[in-house]
């Protein structure tokens, strides 16, 4: 099971790769922003707040650990 | 439910659909331009939200079956999530057709039913609150919780596609499937709902567990004679 789920994840990672986008330019889309828009600014600071909210979902998660422990809650 | 792996997963792949989403590949189609993207964010969301309360009411109807008061826990945290998610997708809807349809709330059968199935929900949790004694309230509002989601599922996803609504799928609208045949879209809004539902899944357990230790703590104030 853990290799198949392996297997299919390194697929779907190389897949990634082989749709090229198309070269229609008739509909306005940001792609200046993508050539050097800085568009990967945004992106990490999305994934900077996403990271702390993560890091405080489970600070929280293992403080409410300790207390179960302490408790002898299952 | 306690392991970590699925929050560790969660999280994962929330940094992809993060990432993905922003830099991925999207169609180019006219008037929603750039603004696509919102299907990974907005669109997931209630995809993430209705699972959350079909999971909702199979432990309602498991407490009702079963008699015991932890299914009941579980089926009240996972429907408080996805009534979360539920406002939080009326909210983002609201700036995204503010900009695609020009109006931050369209008359459109969807948004309307969408806004009753939020307020049915609501009248779940104000019903909660208005018992004392814990068994009566589980079974009573398990009965609601059972019947909210039988109108919920009508009323957001069958009428709205009897008439003519801007949501794709609806009226002489195109369905879902025709944007999102889009290869593209589909590798990474499938993700963002299963991201999602885990999301909703880890607050509602953190909720849980703090209704346990509160219950557990209840219960030894009465065994030691404090209560």
């Amino acid at each position: 099971m853990k290799r198949i789920s392996l297997i299919l994840l390194t697929l779907l990672a190389i897949s990634g790769n082989l749709f090229a986008q198309a070269g229609d330019t008739s509909v306005a889309m940001a792609d200046k922003l993508r050539e050097d828009g800085k568009i990967w600014v945004v992106v990490a600071v999305v994934a900077v707040i996403f990271a702390g909210i993560a890091i405080n979902m489970l600070r929280i998660d293992s403080k409410l650990k300790k207390i179960e422990k302490e408790l002898n809650i299952k | 439910m306690r392991k970590i792996w699925w929050k560790i997963l969660c999280i994962v792949i929330i940094f992809y659909v993060i990432i993905m989403g922003f830099i991925g590949p999207v169609p180019r189609l006219p008037i929603i331009n750039e603004s696509i993207r919102n299907t990974y964010f907005h669109v997931a969301l209630w995809f993430a939200m209705t699972i959350l309360l079909f999971t909702s009411m199979i432990y309602s109807i498991r407490y009702l079956s079963k008699g015991r008061i932890g299914d009941d826990d579980i089926a009240s945290e996972i429907a408080k999530s996805g009534i979360f998610f539920g406002v939080l997708g009326c909210l983002t809807g609201s700036v995204w057709a503010n900009f695609t349809w020009g109006d931050p709330w369209p008359n459109d059968p969807k948004l309307n039913g969408a806004a009753v199935g939020i307020l049915i929900y609501m009248a779940y949790l104000l019903l909660r609150s208005s018992f004392e004694d814990e068994q009566r309230r589980a079974r009573i509002s398990s009965v609601y919780n059972i019947f909210a989601f039988a109108v919920f599922i009508p009323i957001i996803y069958i009428l709205p596609r009897l008439t003519d609504s801007l949501h794709p799928g609806s009226g002489g609208n195109s369905t879902f499937g025709s944007y999102d045949i889009d290869n593209d879209i589909r590798k990474v809004l499938y993700p963002a709902v299963i991201g999602y539902i885990l999301l909703g899944l880890w607050v509602a357990e953190l909720r849980i567990r703090i209704k346990r230790i509160r219950r557990f703590h209840e219960e030894e104030l009465i065994k030691t004679g404090r209560l």
